[in-house]
């Protein structure tokens, strides 16, 4: 058996892998009948039925021939990892740091991803960022957010 | 003419200083949060609620609702700029919107949409006015079944919107609704999936998933390219106007997208979203004229029909909230907390017994669409600027106001945390060639649907052909499978793939 589509052949296998797990999870509710459906009831039939669609796609992409082989193509490791990993830190940091702590890490760190990191710009855009935020969202929208770190401002 | 009676008794009230004033108020707050992506209406609204205990209940509603429809102008800005959709229902006018902007016709697109918008909001006021009372009788009608079945035609209507496989846009709106059901269950209080994570009982924030998928995962998706093919926007931004080519295709979009909105609005459920998404589909089937851009490619009628739409359905869906005290989304549902706030039972009784309330406020609309036409078109020169400013700078800057947007929603990092999660399923949708708008979709209308088949399923005692039996429903399901057949069929099928690969 050879992979048509490489793509569909790794969608197929998600669709049917997050529809099984669904529906194997409805199992832990009240499934109830059709005359008084539980909380399982509508989960478990989406499930079976994600499961099915994937089953579909899987199928056509081993059967249909489709170009080149629709190659998934590389990973873009790099900004993959810096961009989640900057929006984890932010999210841990802007609760115990601040918000003048946290959001120049976060532009600092995102400003990584690119393929050309010019460490002067990142660090003027983080100040305008950070000043910015601050005019818009507490002097002008009077979000309550932390400003500084938890050891200074308690 | 009690029309013309109760609208200048509208007027009346809406063109005080003090209502002018809190209109404008909120018309321009809500632009400014729906420019920022993530910080939506319901979170302004909700962090107002408390304020409005010192106003009249006029004024305070006046500003809520300029808040509402001003987000609806925001939201679309950035859907057309960043491809980040402010609200759920610019989603549609991210697809053909973004495209034109990176020709460099953002201009074109932004006063497509803030013309359509106006247009409909004129219209859509209007029908408040006339059409209150009959529509009611309409959306009287709609059981559980109905709602059930209109909701299934919405999403199949969203299927044909997906460029790329139609079975897999199919498999990503049933992802969506396996997402919807992430949350406590409506009826019988049970939590599910919640893997005992307090804040998954409250399901995972539609916006997480937004900013997530469209915002960073787009950024990433971005950043992975090689330079040369980024996609970036060509730097000749060819006129802030549309031409008059132009206005010519729009202007039959805006009245399609107008009509079908205003109809959408009334119905609870549907609202701003639906309608943008119908008319989206609705523009795709018009016929093409010869050398007109393929949807999804910027085409300006994927821009001004569903602008126009949501606009329309925004004020259409006052309909259910001021005559039958039903919320048909969640901003409305705030509205009707804030005028209990203020000690007005909402329901029938509030045209006969406030109606300087009720006409000011239909007023107060109009009034509110004008000034945000005032405000938005000279700002299109500005909000181009910011598309010169190079990716590297505006990168970081998009994420850090989707993470602060991110943070404010609850004021906790566990949004922010869900929009990093959603950020890698984001980049893997973008890996694997999966469209993400449906999913969305579907992830909103998801805890919808599931209650109003069970109610409909209740009431049936259990019997599934009360689908099928029941007229209006029939009609809407038999509507969903033939817009299924058409799809399939060959030769269109061969017509949407050539539609969605032309370059």
């Amino acid at each position: 058996m050879k992979i048509k589509s490489e793509r569909d052949f790794w969608s197929g296998v998600m669709f049917i892998a997050v529809g099984a797990a669904f529906a194997w999870g409805a199992t832990e509710y009240r499934f109830g009948g059709s005359a008084r459906p539980g909380p399982g009831f509508f989960p478990f039939g989406l499930g079976v039925l994600m499961a099915i669609l994937g089953a579909f796609v899987l199928f056509k992409s081993l059967t249909i021939e489709s170009e080149g082989g629709d190659p998934i193509g590389p990973w873009a490791w790099r900004p993959l990892g810096v961009v989640v990993g900057a929006v984890a830190t932010f999210g841990w940091a802007l609760p115990h740091l601040g918000m003048f702590v946290a959001l120049p890490l976060l532009v600092m760190v995102s400003a990584m991803a690119g393929s050309e990191f010019r460490p002067k710009e990142a660090i003027v855009s983080a100040v305008i960022l950070t000043f910015g935020c601050w005019g818009v969202f507490i002097w002008g929208l009077k979000l309550t957010i932390p400003l500084w770190p938890k050891f200074i401002g308690a | 003419m009690e029309l013309l009676n109760n609208l200048a008794l509208g007027f009346g009230v809406a063109l005080t200083f003090e209502n002018l004033a809190y209109g404008f108020f909120g018309a321009l707050l809500g632009t400014l949060i729906g420019v920022l992506p993530g910080l939506g209406p319901v979170a302004t609204i909700a962090m107002l609620l408390p304020s409005i205990y010192a106003l009249e209940a006029t004024p305070a509603l006046i500003m809520l609702a300029g808040i509402y429809y001003g987000a609806q102008y925001g939201g679309s800005t950035t859907a057309i700029l960043i491809n980040v959709p402010g609200e759920s229902s610019s989603v549609v006018t991210a697809i053909d919107g973004y495209q034109m902007a990176r020709k460099g016709r953002a201009g074109a697109a932004l006063a497509a949409a803030g013309l359509g918008s106006f247009f409909a909001g004129c219209v859509g006021t209007i029908i408040i006015a006339a059409f209150a009372p009959p529509l009611t009788e309409l959306a009287f009608k709609f059981g559980p079944a109905e709602y059930f079945s209109l909701m299934v035609l919405g999403l199949i209507g969203a299927v044909v919107l997906a460029s790329g496989s139609l079975l897999k846009a199919i498999a990503m709106i049933v992802l969506g609704l396996l997402l919807g059901q992430i949350n406590t269950d409506v009826i019988s209080g049970v939590p599910r999936y919640s893997f005992d994570v307090p804040q998954l009982t409250d399901g995972i924030g539609f916006v997480a998933i937004a900013m997530g998928v469209f915002g960073f995962g787009e950024i990433i998706a971005n950043l992975g390219q090689p330079k040369e093919n980024r996609e970036v926007f060509t730097k000749d931004v060819k006129g802030l106007w549309p031409t008059f080519a132009d206005f010519k295709a729009a202007w039959p979009a805006v009245i399609r997208g107008t009509a079908l909105g205003s109809v959408l609005g009334v119905l609870p459920g549907g609202g701003a979203l639906l309608a943008s998404f119908a008319a989206y589909t609705l523009e795709k089937k018009v016929p093409m004229k010869p050398g007109e851009v393929p949807f999804g490619k910027g085409n300006i009628r994927g821009v001004a029909g569903p602008e126009s739409a949501n606009n329309a359905g925004a004020q259409t869906s006052f309909i259910p909230m001021l005559t039958l005290g039903i919320p048909p989304n969640a901003v409305m549902a705030l509205m009707v907390g804030a005028m209990t706030i203020k000690g007005i039972q909402p329901g029938p009784q509030v045209m006969t017994s406030n109606p300087e309330l009720f006409w000011g406020l239909i007023a107060s609309m109009w009034v509110g669409n004008l000034m945000l036409v005032v405000l938005n078109l000279p700002l299109i020169g500005i909000w181009i600027k910011l598309l010169t400013v190079p990716y590297r700078f505006l990168f970081p800057a998009i994420m850090t106001f989707c993470c602060i947007g991110l943070y404010s929603l609850n004021n906790s990092s566990f949004d922010v945390y869900m929009g990093a999660i959603f950020a890698l399923v984001g980049y893997t949708f973008y890996k694997l060639g999966c469209e993400p708008a449906p999913l969305l979709l579907g992830f909103i209308l998801g805890p919808m649907m599931e209650e109003n088949l069970r109610r409909a399923l209740l009431l049936s005692r259990g019997d599934w052909t009360t689908f099928a039996t029941r007229p209006l429903s029939a009609a809407l399901l038999l509507a969903a499978v033939a817009l299924i057949v058409i799809v399939t069929l060959p030769a269109i099928r061969s017509k949407r793939k050539e539609a969605f690969q032309e370059e």
